[in-house]
């Protein structure tokens, strides 16, 4: 693949928005930015493509004001400014849509939108007439209207979405940055959206789209920079670049985009659930009425839009949460609402989506981590004893086993990066024989390598003869590792298709819509 | 190694300790025109006699730990609840009804031999500690109570509970205010000096308990997992409601021994007006000890000195002895505003410092503890 | 169950529910101003915790207000006699009050330097003013009456006009809402204003982006760390007008210790109003009853067997009684009741490494 020289792309000879010179940026122990040069053109859609870590955010927040960048300049319209705040940010035209919304759930879509830039009626009290009259006008842009008095924690992910775009909108930014927009959303709410971004373009506006996603950089953008650790690594024009070129780019070497997972061989029924009901804190129904059955020796898969009921499942599941219907079955024992110790003692692993929040107490020292599921058994403790010889000689070897970078064991778990943390909590509930392994979004905002090292345990574990039952909201993931994928939406299970024949297309629809014809609703599931 | 763990463990609390002096001094002079005219003076003639008055003869050191053994034990009954992510503000609530209990039971068994009367009145106000503590530690892990506002509730509760029980059914016939009967026989035998009675041997027991429980039991591990990661405890198939409910009871047990030494070692009764703060003190013996039993033991050592002090300083220096309250209120505030103790003293951060006290719980109004 | 048990039981619960009507309404305006340094007290931790700040120092910063505004009244009036403007106002009282005020925002201020910008526990932070305010002012107060000053007196209730005060029902209103000192006047107020600008101001909007999701908040150009160090000092101005309510209109002295837990009580009637003012009131109501109750059975007591009951009940259990319905309410309502959600977590402006 030839370097192609900006020259040669159509949007060279529109004049550049934006310009970011030597950008650096330190934190303890590592440059997040070294020395990055970027320009971004009117008009154009400008993708930043790098790994989980590699520095985009954090270029982005120094765009945006949230960072202090140790060295280098911007230039907006080829004037240097100095943006010391998201305000600076604001008023030079520049609004951010973040990975993590910035959307204030209690508040209403107005109040979300309005936040910052009030519309007064006098000098304290707002104008809320003039500020829902400009909000309707706005969500035109959408083709449909939306409520501006809606609570925003009542959307769906893919109307909060919108409500963010519009903040952009209503502060008329010229440069809008967004970071990793689709990764709450389903295929066909992507393909909306970058119809939105597509018109907003033509009206001149200047687009920086973050992702790791090498299909959906080449699809939209107009320009590609890579980032690698920091730096800037190539420059690329979709039309003479495809997905192994970038991809060999973003992470430096070769890269298999999928695990060889080879043949399966499901024996007996491992988890059979049926009829399971589970009811979200606030007591309503967000679980309706589950039927399905993992087997030992194969990988079932649960795709869906995060906030289908998946959480309440996995909680209903792993002991953290009673059912409020159904039976759950393990190897014919009756586990139904089955304490998490239980079902440690019956061989059942389970990888929390949340790691810092379940999976590990962040200021403890790795060992202590490695034996936070079993640390009351033998040997790690006798009695009210516990054994620190033993213990230290457990999380060696997880640290061993499960390539674990870490100084020492002694370490607190905090100190680690993600990749590491997660490859922790894998090697100790992998650990040993296992009957069943829960696995809940377990590479959520992971390296590529440490994916596929988990991807390839995952594979290891079910040739092993565990029954594996994955749910993730990575389309790409639950594709890739099952044998069977069902779709989970509004709390069902609305199909169960073949895991290696289905398509992302079938089953993005399948997450969207439920199999129901019309457009995606509104509100959220479970919402008042 | 550990010798220099300890060293960097003790330096900002010492350091602290310094610049609450200097604070002192300065409310010394500035209030000394109210005592005898302003001088500059008064604060090293008020020190010196702290000093001298703590450890300045035998008897003085022997008052230091005597003062020393009640603190000790309930900067444990708040240092182990920091442990399990609980603020413990009811050590003082816990700390009299425990000694009510002591006062109850010993007036009860005055005429029993020593040997029943004295382990029946110490497991009383441990048992009765032991409720007093179980009742927030319930209210936060079944109804999402907070424990700061709960705890000091409670602690209002123990005095009328007091004030009623002394001045009612157990006021002593013919006293000459209102009090419980003598305890008699049930009296901790001095075993050193003038009072160095045998409840200090508890505080110097409960240390190494308390160490051995928090660090090397799996109890411990499951109560220090509750502090530092609620959720987590669950997912780990640990029971963080039992754990606050065990917890609050074990601190409520070494608060209530606290006060069954005050009142079997020291008084001998329980006074209507029984002013003793020695649960409120706990607080600062728990905080500068950093929540750990080795701490918590130079803590408590430190601040009983101040009380054995404080009565020569009152003599010496016409100085009141609250001016010991003002300097533990002091040095809190320097310990906790560390970062400028730090500019002061030009002491860099260690990179990595996990703060021993982050797992207290920041927020108190909402469900504190998980739904299930 | 024995059915027969019951029917006195009942009666006396039917008997004693009418003598609690009787009291709040004739006792109204007593509840009211027993139910002021509350409810200031909880409009102090309102506008705190709703920009994200946990205070559980306003105990403390009542207390200091109380001797700090006694105090500076009394050194300002200096014996000499004054004559009372309407409402008992003085200049001494006046400065006295003023001096409580800066006091109240003097520790608000020190509270707000440990937790918004050291980041330290804000519990923690409340804790250390609560032990030193207690401990200062006690040990001050002690060095001063040893050469006791004659205090500057205290604020004055309004007094309707007996003609007016004599009207059926709005004759009661206006004794119940307008019979007070300006302080408790002043709360009223406050309580009405502070609600309509939560919800409606650009000031209200903010505060609650910023006591819900800082992030999203500075991300929108507001100035989190600023705008939580002016919700904290106005806090203290509130906090110092609670404290001066206990020496300046209540009593006319001070005395160690004297707010008595209303500073805790407070944060419960915050909670229990579910963070918004005139649920912190109508909470802060609830606990001047009960507050209200134990002097009305001493000096009003009731007759016939609730009256032969009561006598029997311990005067102690009257005075904890406030206390008691602070936990059962905590104990009932928390969980119901949601905090905002970054309540007590410090801010860190600059992002983190990816």
């Amino acid at each position: 693949m030839v370097v192609s020289e900006a020259a040669s792309s159509p949007a060279a000879s529109k004049p550049a928005a934006l310009e970011m010179r030597g950008v650096t940026k330190r934190f303890p122990g590592v440059v997040a930015n070294d020395h990055i040069d970027l320009d971004v053109r009117r008009g154009e859609i400008h993708a930043l493509l790098g790994e989980n870590g590699a520095g985009k955010t954090t270029l982005m927040n120094i765009l945006y004001g949230l960072v202090t960048p140790d060295e280098g300049e911007i230039l907006l319209g080829g004037k240097p400014v100095t943006i010391a705040s998201p305000a600076d940010a604001i008023s030079q035209g520049i609004s951010m849509v973040h990975q993590h919304f910035m959307l204030v759930p209690v508040l209403t879509v107005a109040e979300n939108i309005l936040l910052g830039e009030e519309p007064m009626a006098n000098p304290v009290l707002m104008d809320r007439k003039a500020a829902h009259t400009r909000i309707r006008e706005l969500g035109r842009f959408f083709g449909t209207e939306i409520d501006p008095d809606l609570r925003v924690a009542s959307l769906s992910v893919g109307w909060q979405q919108r409500v963010e775009i519009l903040k952009a909108l209503y502060r008329n930014a010229d440069i809008l940055v967004l970071d990793e927009p689709t990764a709450v959303l389903t295929p066909q709410e992507t393909k909306e959206i970058f119809a939105v971004l597509r018109r907003l373009t033509a009206e001149g506006t200047s687009i920086i789209f973050i992702s790791h996603k090498l299909y959906e950089v080449l699809e939209i953008a107009d320009r590609i920079t890579v980032i690698r650790r920091g730096k800037v690594v190539g420059s690329r024009i979709p039309s003479e670049t495809d997905e192994d070129d970038l991809a060999e780019l973003m992470v430096g070497r070769e890269v298999e985009l999928t695990v060889d997972r080879g043949e399966s061989h499901p024996a007996d029924v491992t988890l059979a659930v049926a009829g399971l009901t589970v009811s979200d804190d606030r007591g309503h129904e967000v679980v309706h009425g589950l039927d399905f059955e993992v087997r030992a020796g194969e990988v079932f898969g649960i795709a869906g839009v995060a906030g289908n009921g998946q959480d309440e499942l996995v909680e209903a599941l792993a002991g953290l949460r009673r059912p409020a219907g159904g039976t759950v079955e393990l190897s014919g024992r009756t586990i139904t609402g089955a304490s998490p110790r239980r079902l440690h003692n019956l061989r059942v692993g389970f990888v929390p989506a949340d790691r810092h929040r379940y999976g590990l107490v962040l200021v403890f020292p790795l060992t202590d981590n490695s034996v936070l599921t079993s640390y009351y058994r033998a040997p790690y403790s006798r009695g009210l004893v516990r054994d620190a010889d033993a213990i230290g000689r457990h999380a060696e070897q997880v640290i061993k086993d499960f390539d674990v970078r870490t100084p020492s064991p002694l370490v607190h778990a905090s100190t680690l990066s993600g990749g590491n943390q997660q490859k922790l909590i894998v090697g100790r509930e992998f650990f040993g024989d296992l009957r069943l392994l829960v696995l809940d979004q377990p590479t959520r905002g992971l390296d590529v390598g440490s994916i596929e090292f988990i991807h390839r345990q995952v594979i290891a574990k079910r040739d092993a003869g565990t029954a594996v039952l994955l749910i993730s909201a990575e389309l790409d993931e639950v594709l890739e590792l099952s044998d069977r994928t069902a779709v989970m939406y509004r709390g069902r299970l609305v199909a169960v298709v073949d895991g290696r024949s289905a398509t992302r297309e079938e089953v993005g629809l399948l997450m969207a819509t439920g199999g129901r014809e019309g457009p995606p609703p509104i509100i959220a599931e479970g919402a008042a | 190694m550990n010798l220099r763990r300890a060293r960097d463990a003790a330096i900002i609390p010492g350091l602290a300790i310094v610049l609450a002096l200097v604070f002192g001094s300065l409310i010394v002079i500035f209030s000394s025109p109210l005592i005898f005219g302003l001088d500059l003076t008064l604060p090293l003639v008020a020190y010196k006699a702290l000093v001298e008055g703590s450890f300045g003869s035998f008897g003085a050191v022997i008052s230091t730990i005597v003062n020393a053994a009640p603190l000790i034990l309930a900067g444990l009954a708040v240092g182990v609840a920091f442990k399990a992510g609980l603020f413990n503000i009811g050590a003082q609530g816990q700390f009299l009804t425990g000694g009510l209990a002591a006062a109850a039971v010993g007036a009860w068994l005055a005429h029993a031999p020593g040997p029943v009367a004295i382990p029946l009145a110490l497991v009383a106000a441990i048992l009765v500690g032991s409720v007093y503590g179980a009742i927030p530690g319930f209210l936060k892990a079944y109804t999402g109570a907070h424990e700061v506002v709960t705890t000091i509730m409670l602690n209002y509760i123990a005095l009328y509970i007091v004030a009623y029980v002394v001045t009612g059914p157990l006021r002593a016939v013919g006293a000459t205010f209102a009090r419980t009967p003598d305890v008699g026989n049930a009296s901790l035998p001095i075993l050193v000096g003038g009072n160095g009675h045998l409840g200090v041997l508890f505080a110097f027991v409960a240390i190494p308990l308390a160490w051995w429980l928090l660090y090397r039991s799996t109890i411990g591990f499951e109560i220090r997992t509750v502090g530092a990661g609620p959720d987590a405890a669950r997912y780990a198939g640990m029971r963080p409601r039992l754990l606050i409910v065990v917890t609050m009871a074990f601190c409520g047990g070494l608060a209530g021994l606290a006060g069954a030494g005050e009142i079997l070692g020291l008084t001998g009764f329980m006074p209507a007006g029984y002013s003793t703060n020695v649960g409120f003190d706990g607080i600062t013996v728990a905080l500068l000890g950093q929540a750990h039993p080795i701490g918590i033991m130079f803590a408590g050592i430190l601040l009983g000195a101040m009380r054995a002090g404080a009565p020569l300083m009152q003599i010496e220096a016409g100085v009141p002895a609250q001016m010991v309250d003002v300097l533990q209120g002091a040095i809190l505030f320097f310990l906790t505003a560390e970062i400028l103790v730090r500019y002061l003293f030009r002491i860099r951060a260690k990179s990595a410092k996990v703060a021993e006290l982050q797992t207290v719980a920041s927020s108190y109004g909402g469900q504190a503890t998980p739904t299930q | 169950m024995d059915f027969i048990l019951h029917v006195p039981v009942i009666g006396l619960l039917l008997q004693f529910i009418g003598y609690l009507v009787g009291v709040m309404t004739t006792n109204g305006s007593l509840i009211i101003t027993l139910s002021t340094p509350i409810a200031l007290g909880a409009l102090c931790g309102f506008m705190n915790e709703r920009s994200g700040v946990v205070n559980i120092g306003i105990e403390g910063m009542m207390l200091f207000a109380a001797f700090v505004g006694w105090y500076v009244a009394a050194l300002v009036n200096g014996g000499a006699p004054t004559s009372p403007g309407p409402l008992g106002i003085t200049f001494p009282l006046l400065v006295g009050l003023l001096a409580a005020i800066v006091a109240g925002v003097a520790v608000s201020a020190l509270h707000a330097w440990l937790s918004i910008t050291v980041r330290a526990n804000q519990i923690i932070s409340g804790t250390i003013i609560n032990i030193e305010a207690l401990a200062i002012t006690g040990y001050l107060n002690l060095l001063i009456s040893q050469n006791p000053i004659p205090s500057a007196g205290n604020f004055q209730s309004f007094h309707v006009p007996q003609g007016v005060a004599s009207v059926p029902v709005l004759g009661w209103l206006l004794t119940t809402f307008l019979g007070h000192g300006p302080i408790t006047l002043t709360m009223l107020v406050l309580v009405i204003v502070l609600q309509i600008l939560l919800f409606r101001s650009r000031w209200g909007l903010r505060t609650r982006a910023a006591g819900e999701h800082p992030r999203a908040a500075e991300t929108l150009g507001i100035d989190v760390i600023r705008l939580r160090y002016r919700n904290v000092l106005l806090g203290g101005v509130l906090a110092g007008l609670a404290g001066a309510w206990f020496t300046l209109e209540y009593i006319g002295t001070f005395q160690g210790g004297m707010t008595n837990g209303r500073g805790f009580i407070a944060l419960a009637a915050l909670i229990f109003g579910r963070w918004t003012p005139i649920g912190a009131f109508g909470a802060a109501l609830v606990f001047g009853i009960a507050d209200a109750l134990g002097q009305a059975v001493s000096f009003n007591p009731p007759s016939g067997d609730l009256g032969a009951v009561l006598s029997g009940v311990p005067e102690q259990v009257f005075s904890a009684l406030p206390y008691l319905v602070t936990i059962i309410v905590l104990a009932g309502v928390v969980g119901r009741s949601i905090p905002p959600a970054a309540d007590g977590q410090p801010y860190e402006r600059e992002a983190k490494a990816t």
